[in-house]
């Protein structure tokens, strides 16, 4: 923790006052290689330290980014199929993907809080999603056991719990939205024996 | 910052705070000239899948604000010559924070007669670390070739990952990156009988699902069914996770017991009593006396257990305690103020990773803590003991990472004498130790050393096989 720390500090209010991403319905897909656009909020005189500090915090991450990011299709136009991501702070972020993709890629390819512990193998429960509304579910094939088993131990299980990197886009379930269960979980008193 | 231990707890905590303050600058040490901690030593060789964080790790290392230095150890010695000691006050001088990662290094014991005296005892731990080829573990090597009944005392995952590589087809083991010398000592093994001993039921056991199925379907191995006194009749009132699992343990294995050559049980309600020599040969074990114990409410999943005066005896050809690890305080802890809490094996702090003043007001989940230690944190088993799955470690760093980034954005002290970020870290480090700077790993050298791992694991159909000894790690770089 080198650099100016009264820096960081104005540059994280600033990231919490105007650097979240694009709200759903202006969020165009990004695809592969463009970077984030998001929505500027605040008054233009902070726009240049709102981008630097995106940028930075983009970059430092930068340097492998097919990794995160080499995962998802871009929908052939015509053929887009929508998912909406709710966030921990309630969110929306609306996505047009390809059938196929699964939710963990499109998540990470979008620069979503999503971690994929496992590579998307089904061995850990880090993509825990929770799906809006049965119908949607209920539409999904069921889940295997293997999967079942991670949910067990995810946090904030709920009765339309998934994997996200087990929740491949098809045509049905166009239109979906998911909420991003709170990656880092309440404090349990089961903490402190 | 500092983060002292390389494993998912370390690289978890600094990624956060990376990602957060991308100014951030992170020195990550490690006792050893290899990282990832128990990722790599801990994970079985068949959970390949559970391995794939490494590539988020991997990432957090690339970064230019990152700097890997392995082969140093924190007031510990080494044990070779090459290799550099860094007391922790000179560590603590060079930081505005340091986060404490470095994970349980030790296992509990039983403190039973026999114990320590008689061959054929081992620790989970030092099993564990024997097939996944760590450096410490070379000596404690088992003797399968004359054993056939096994007992492992303990009802957790690491219980269950060492009866599934005894009972596991060797062939199938072959294609892991378990070491060349486990496999050489389990394509001799007899052990044909594996017992899961715990005090208390399946409803009150450590392990997870995913580790019982795992077992249930090893191919010519039966479960001798549990007791099913202790499971529920209806389970469908259970929650989801503790019905899921009791459906796997009463299911049980489709091939019964007499139909397969190898099999295993879960040997519930009995308490260690004593290791007992072999009639034979009485420097060596050969069975195991267990006082029997009873539940309070078999059904509740925090039942009380109370031992009874009745005992049993498990023939035990090989023995194994897997009753949990435990984390020790570094030296020069009590010197710089730093409370370790040796009953919960922990750095007392504030359940959110803050290191705290004094361990006389014990920490409650919403009561008021004892001031913080400024910039000094703790994150994975040091912090919170030695449980739970990648996942939840992660969730644990991510808790302390962002106490870090709070306390740092908020203007709380930390340790730097001016505290403004300009704390040189390994640079000064390096002049303050001399020589013993030269014997560090880098990344760029950790790579050469991966490398090498996996060029051998190629010749023998394995992703990898690892070095496993110190002195071919460090032979291995240019």
């Amino acid at each position: 923790m080198s650099a100016s720390r009264s820096l960081s500090r104005s540059l994280a209010r600033l990231s919490q006052a105007g650097c979240r991403r694009a709200p759903s319905t202006s969020a165009p897909y990004r695809g592969l290689t463009a970077l984030p656009s998001p929505l500027l909020r605040s008054a233009p005189t902070s726009r240049a330290l709102q981008s630097l500090q995106l940028s930075l915090s983009r970059r430092a991450f930068s340097t492998t980014p097919q990794r995160r990011h080499g995962h998802v299709t871009p929908p052939k136009p015509g053929e887009e199929l929508w998912v909406t991501f709710i966030d921990k702070e309630g969110e929306e972020h609306k996505f047009a993907v390809s059938a196929g993709d699964n939710l963990l890629d499109i998540a990470q390819a979008n620069d979503l809080e999503m971690e994929g512990a496992c590579g998307g193998s089904c061995a850990c429960s880090t993509c825990h999603v929770i799906v809006e509304g049965e119908d949607y579910f209920d539409k999904m094939p069921e889940p295997e056991d293997d999967e079942n088993d991670m949910l067990d131990l995810a946090f904030g299980l709920t009765e339309t719990s998934r994997l996200g990197c087990q929740v491949i886009m098809t045509k049905e379930l166009d239109g979906l939205v998911v909420r991003l269960p709170s990656m880092t979980r309440n404090m349990q008193a089961s903490d402190f024996q | 910052m500092a983060v002292v231990g390389s494993g998912p707890a370390g690289f978890y905590t600094a990624y956060r705070v990376m990602s957060k303050l991308p100014q951030a600058r992170v020195d990550m040490y490690e006792a050893l000239p290899v990282p990832f901690g128990l990722v790599r030593h801990g994970v079985a060789p068949d959970h390949p899948e559970v391995k794939n964080c490494k590539d988020k790790f991997d990432e957090v290392a690339s970064s230019p604000n990152f700097t890997f230095v392995g082969n140093a150890s924190i007031g510990h010695p080494g044990h070779l010559a090459e290799h550099c000691t860094i007391p922790l006050k000179v560590l603590m001088s060079h930081y505005d924070s340091v986060v404490f990662a470095y994970g349980a290094a030790e296992d509990k014991k039983l403190h039973i007669p026999g114990e320590a005296s008689l061959k054929g005892i081992y620790s989970a731990r030092e099993f564990v670390g024997w097939y996944n080829g760590h450096p410490d573990c070379g000596q404690h090597e088992p003797d399968l070739s004359r054993a056939e009944e096994a007992v492992i005392i303990g009802q957790g995952n690491v219980a269950l990952d060492v009866a599934r590589i005894l009972l596991e087809d060797v062939d199938v083991l072959r294609k892991t990156d378990i070491s060349d010398r486990a496999l050489a000592q389990l394509a001799q093994s007899r052990i044909k009988r594996v017992h899961v001993v715990g005090r208390r039921g399946p409803m009150q056991a450590a392990f997870t699902i995913k580790e019982v199925r795992e077992l249930m379907k090893l191919s010519g191995v039966a479960f001798h069914g549990a007791d099913n006194s202790l499971i529920p009749a209806a389970l469908d009132t259970l929650p989801r996770a503790t019905k899921r699992l009791m459906e796997v343990i009463r299911k049980g294995t489709s091939a019964s017991v007499s139909e397969t050559p190898k099999s295993w049980s879960l040997d519930n309600c009995l308490s260690p009593k004593a290791f007992i020599g072999d009639r034979r040969n009485p420097s060596l074990v050969g069975s195991t006396e267990f006082y029997v114990t009873k539940l309070e409410d078999p059904f509740n999943p925090r039942s009380s257990v109370a031992r009874t005066d009745e005992t049993v005896t498990l023939p035990s050809d090989i023995a194994f305690r897997s009753v949990g690890y435990k984390s020790v305080a570094l030296p020069g802890f009590a010197e710089v103020g730093i409370q370790f809490d040796e009953k919960r094996g922990v750095i007392t702090n504030d359940g959110l990773g803050r290191a705290t003043q004094s361990s006389s007001d014990i920490a409650e989940p919403t009561g008021t803590h004892p001031p913080a230690l400024p910039g000094v944190y703790c994150s994975g088993w040091v912090k919170r003991g030695p449980t739970g799955v990648i996942a939840s470690t992660m969730s644990d760093a991510f808790i302390t990472g962002d106490a870090v980034v709070h306390d740092w954005l908020s203007g709380a002290p930390f340790l730097s004498r001016s505290g403004n970020g300009t704390a040189e870290g390994w640079e000064a480090i390096k002049a303050d130790v001399g020589a013993q700077a030269d014997e560090i790993v880098t990344w760029d050298q950790w790579r050469q050393i991966d490398q090498a791992e996996t060029a051998q694991g190629l010749t023998r159909g394995k992703p990898r096989e690892k070095f496993t000894s110190i002195r071919d790690m460090l032979s291995s770089i240019k």
